[in-house]
């Protein structure tokens, strides 16, 4: 895990389910094949209705129709991100769109172990909601050691959650290295 | 120790375990389907090498269900991909499409096929494996990494979770079921209100839930955000595992002293039936502040809502009638397919009452329930208003964004197809 990391924000609202994330009519395309699996950068958040997309104005896609890559590093949401189904291309589509960093005020709990065993982007809680204080386009700084994001565009701190046990799956990378780490599997 | 508690403790060689810890625990059945499979498969062999085996191939099933009937050709080659693997690893549980042994859904696959076990602990690719729950054993969804490393190892941890406790007293009225039940929980406590935690549903009215109405309840638990759901077993648990397998298992029960996080209690004869309304599945109404709501179209599938009692119930409120909206009627399996045709009412089977009535007939996948390929069966395109007996109905769940899509009791969606805006069953039901 990086110990800094910089970036603009993308906000969204509460509820964000994995259909918005990425829209099952994608689930199609490999996950392996590099041709195939940009298309989840391409989709990513695609599934968020227009006026939902890049708040608090909408209407900002979280990749520009004609790219595989988007500018934003954070996705902010609200509470119970990643709800719905188990498809870890939801993490695995704002990993490949170039995210690194999620923040929300809470998580279901299929999307928040898929980002920690994949090794996808890192998932952060807030203390409470914090997606009506930071506009999409701001630019954030986060510590992960301490938790520390900041946001320059307003000056605003907030001091996140710490990432707990699953700290240390996401320092050995995914739940593969930890597991080998650990001699709970053999090293490959 | 409540019964979650007793099987994760089971599985992990332990005498007890406590909520809030992380334990390793033994799997005793993995189920992947052709959504998941291929990138699960994929992972498996970049972590465990090309030529690798499988952990236990008797402990792995394969349910292709999600996009069968189409002509993408994304989604035709991953079919193709778990052909493949089932062949290389000679895998005896994969239930190929186009072949006799074709199923359909996997949730309702897994319990007609005898994987659902008590007491036993089962993992799978798919949010809505907590349906297996119903049979009082432990079993949740998982991504592909996960499902990957159970492949190689057989093994996964899980944190323990906190059990909410749903006790269900009286006598179920005949115009509500086991979906209106699970819709007033979900409304009751929220989208994230069972978050990390299992949901066990006891009580009289629960017991005397037939299996097919038990796995409405369980089945739904992810939409409040529960780890698991989960019913203690009975006779009529055990009576149908034994119709559906030799395999031994296990009953197990939570004790007196067990520890609840929570209690909840209903009185059904006091309940309504209920819609969930567009976007949430926490968006409960009773189906008397909505009817009247004008409909483009009715969906009767899934999981959740496309066993065979489901359309036994929908039949009951449309036979000899016209549907006056697109109507829809996708059996969760192929086994219930063939039941349709093979179950009578009032001379007349089954299907031929849906298809007499002017409804659409599909064949057994999970269909439209999650959208899928711009090809599948009943997808949304615009920006229809369906009621559907699914389970899900956050934007775009069922294909477009632009759509509405209320969820409700076969019951409810069968009188509202007969009418064209959102009924209620009591006001059809004879």
């Amino acid at each position: 895990m990086k110990s800094i990391i910089r970036g603009l924000a993308y906000v969204v609202g509460d509820a964000i389910d994995t259909d918005q994330i990425i829209p099952a009519e994608h689930l199609v395309y490999s996950l392996n094949k590099p041709d195939e699996r940009r298309m989840y950068g391409r989709f990513a958040m695609s599934g968020v209705p227009i006026e939902q997309q890049g708040l608090p104005n909408g209407h900002i896609p979280f990749t520009d129709p004609d790219k595989y890559l988007s500018d934003y590093t954070f996705v902010i949401g609200g509470s119970n991100f990643g709800c719905g189904s188990s498809r870890e291309h939801a993490p695995f589509a704002l990993t490949e769109a170039g995210a690194k960093v999620v923040v929300a005020e809470s998580y279901a709990r299929i999307f928040y172990r898929n980002t920690i065993d994949g090794g996808f982007v890192i998932p952060f809680e807030s203390h409470e909601k914090i997606n009506h204080q930071i506009r999409t386009g701001d630019e954030l700084e986060l510590d992960t050691r301490f938790g520390q994001l900041t946001n320059h565009a307003s000056g605003e701190e907030y001091l996140l959650k710490p990432l707990g046990d699953v700290a240390d799956i996401l320092n050995a990378g995914n739940v593969f290295e930890y597991a080998r780490q650990n001699g709970l599997i053999n090293p490959a | 120790m409540t019964i979650t508690e007793k099987i994760i403790a089971r599985h992990c060689d332990r005498d007890r375990v406590v909520p809030g810890e992380s334990v390793w625990v033994e799997v005793d059945i993995l189920m992947t389907h052709d959504v998941c499979g291929p990138p699960t498969i994929d992972i498996f062999k970049r972590e465990f090498g090309e030529d690798a085996k499988v952990w236990d191939a008797e402990k792995l099933v394969i349910l292709p269900d999600h996009y069968i009937f189409t002509q993408n050709h994304h989604a035709n080659r991953n079919v193709r991909l778990l052909r493949a693997f089932a062949e290389e690893h000679h895998l005896p549980h994969y239930y190929d499409v186009g072949s006799p042994r074709y199923k359909g859904v996997c949730h309702m696959a897994l319990a007609e096929e005898g994987f659902n076990r008590p007491g036993s602990l089962l993992i799978g690719t798919d949010s809505h494996t907590c349906t297996s729950g119903a049979f009082g054993m432990f079993s949740t969804g998982v991504g592909n990494t996960d499902a990957a490393l159970i492949m190689g190892t057989g093994k996964i941890w899980l944190r323990v979770p906190e059990t909410m406790r749903f006790i269900f007293e009286g006598v179920l009225p005949p115009y509500l079921m086991a979906k209106d039940l699970i819709l007033a929980v979900i409304g009751d406590i929220g989208c994230d209100g069972a978050t990390y935690r299992a949901m066990e549903f006891d009580g009289e009215s629960v017991y005397s839930l037939s299996m097919q109405e038990r796995m409405t309840l369980t089945n739904m638990a992810i939409e409040a955000g529960g780890k698991n759901g989960i019913i203690a077993p009975d006779e009529i648990t055990t009576e149908y595992v034994r119709a559906r397998t030799d395999h031994d298992f296990v009953c197990l029960y939570g004790d007196e002293t067990a520890r609840y996080r929570s209690e909840y209690r209903y009185d059904v004869s006091t309940l309504e039936p209920v819609v969930a309304k567009p976007h949430r599945p926490d968006n409960r109404a009773s189906v008397v502040e909505v009817e009247g709501t004008r409909l483009d179209r009715a969906y009767i599938g899934s999981c959740t809502g496309g066993k065979f009692e489901d359309f036994e119930a929908a039949a009951q409120i449309i036979k000899g009638q016209e549907v006056v909206i697109d109507t829809y009627i996708v059996p969760a399996t192929t086994e219930i397919s063939e039941s349709l045709q093979a179950n009578t009412i009032d001379g007349t089977t089954l299907w031929d009452v849906f298809e007499n009535a002017g409804c659409k007939m599909g064949q057994a996948s999970c269909g439209a329930c999650l959208g899928g390929p711009s090809d599948t069966f009943g997808r949304m395109q615009g920006d229809e208003v369906v009621i559907s007996t699914t389970n899900r109905n956050f934007p775009g769940r069922m294909g477009s964004k632009q759509a509405s899509v209320y969820l409700a009791s076969p019951l409810t969606v069968a009188a509202s197809a007969l009418s064209g805006v959102i009924t209620d069953p009591r006001e059809v039901l004879v």
